[in-house]
């Protein structure tokens, strides 16, 4: 049981990443990781719909009838964008004014769409709702990496105004990585976003290719041995 | 195995996406009737910030129900008003430039003398790191216009330097300040066509 767990959360994190393995979601990842902050922030908004998507459709997945299963899916997850929307509209004003644009971007992740055909639908509550965490904060941890790079790279600094998003306590977050740094726009721009993107999923897969290499290696002495 | 049966029949897969359908709009109009009121409340708190970031100084009025509608060569303005004891003190409204990626919507304020008391950017696409210093938080370049009006400096130098005005244009963007100069001189020209409808002293002291 305990495995199970390891690789769901393994699969969402890594092995199986929205972004890094998957190639989803790319749209709104390049929209808006021009800072860290702006990542983080569509990072939790997202993992928490595709939370409560992933509950909410296993636990209707047998009343389901496949043939209809997609529109009910894009209903459920516009219905759940706008709930989310609407009371941080309400009740978290302040940071809805920094997420605002980005939420009613969330209905266009096909990572949402995705993990409800492909898992949710298929599992039991419990493996759906951590296959949306982990999915979520899978997402999130390439969001924040992808933003990290280009914004210490095109202006300098890493998680700039991280207190608009997530209170004066994480003022400290803020930092000036090269002080006077002129700015290198491309970065900030879409055309950085595609390369960092390119330079970020050949790290991944270089990185993967040596573990298993490795693997290999200590498998093969193992043997020998 | 009667459920699978079930969910192969055509009726079964309309009514379905009709309860899905009836379901979540019942959820939504809920969910917007309660944060209703709420959200209301938050954005005409965020207008009133807005308002008063470009309004120093007290004013005795209900600032956002104190409002007038009045006709410029670029549309409708509508103009929130400031009073001490009736009279008007200030009057607040947008103004529009068009800069090197569309309309930058800026709020300014205006004594009754018809100087600037304060600009600020409220909406624009300029360029990051180059056309977005016209943002407080990026540059002093704003509060520029603080206690400026049409005769100081005079009309004809109401342009960036490079036009021959007296106004700092950015390194590697012209373009963005200039279209907010214009703007503010627009709504300058605009306050001295309209003086005595914003002043509101065409029918005396109310």
């Amino acid at each position: 049981m305990n495995e199970k767990y390891g690789r769901i959360t393994r699969e969402g994190l890594w092995d199986n990443n929205v972004v890094f393995a998957q190639m989803l979601a790319l749209c709104p990842l390049l929209a808006v990781t021009s800072t860290a902050t702006n990542g983080l922030g569509m990072g939790l908004a997202s993992t928490a719909v595709l939370l409560l998507s992933n509950i909410i459709v296993s636990s209707v997945r047998h009343l389901i009838s496949p043939e209809v299963r997609i529109p009910v899916y894009i209903v459920l997850i516009a219905t759940l964008v706008t709930l989310v929307d609407m009371s941080l509209n309400a009740w978290a004003h302040e940071l809805y004014k920094v997420l605002g644009l980005f939420i009613a971007l969330i209905v266009v992740n096909c990572a949402i769409l995705g993990r409800a055909e492909s898992f949710a639908s298929k599992n039991t509550v419990a493996d759906a709702a951590l296959d949306g965490l982990m999915m979520g904060m899978g997402f999130t941890l390439a969001l924040v990496a992808l933003g990290g790079v280009r914004e210490i790279l095109g202006s300098g600094t890493l998680f700039a105004n991280a207190h608009l998003l997530l209170g004066p306590a994480f003022a400290f977050l803020e930092t000036t990585i090269v002080p006077d740094y002129k700015g290198f726009l491309l970065m900030i721009l879409p055309p950085g976003g595609f390369m960092a993107l390119g330079f970020l999923l050949a790290a991944k897969r270089v990185f993967d290719r040596r573990r298993a290499e490795r693997a290999e290696t200590a498998a093969a002495a193992a043997v020998a041995n | 195995m009667k459920l699978a049966e079930l969910r192969a029949k055509l009726g079964y897969q309309a009514s379905l996406l009709g309860s899905v359908a009836l379901l979540t709009s019942a959820a939504l109009a809920f969910a917007s009737l309660i944060t209703g009121p709420d959200i209301k409340a938050a954005e005409e708190a965020d207008l009133k910030a807005s308002l008063t970031q470009v309004l120093p100084g007290s004013y005795d009025n209900e600032l956002l129900k104190d409002t007038v509608t009045l006709h410029s060569e670029e549309g409708e303005v509508l103009v929130w008003r400031a009073r001490n004891k009736g009279k008007v003190e200030a009057v607040v409204y947008r103004v529009t430039g068009y800069g090197y990626s569309g309309a930058i919507v800026c709020v300014m304020g205006v004594s009754r003398e018809g100087k600037v008391l304060g600009v600020r950017v409220i909406k624009h696409a300029e360029t990051p790191g180059l056309g977005d210093k016209i943002e407080p938080d990026k540059a002093n370049w704003i509060y520029g216009f603080d206690g400026k009006w049409l005769g100081e400096p005079p009309v004809d130098k109401w342009a960036v330097k490079k036009d021959g005005g007296v106004f700092d244009q950015f390194a590697g963007a012209t373009i963005t300040p200039r279209a907010v100069v214009k703007a503010v001189k627009g709504g300058l020209v605009f306050f001295e066509a309209n003086k005595t409808e914003l002043l509101d002293e065409a029918g005396g002291v109310r």
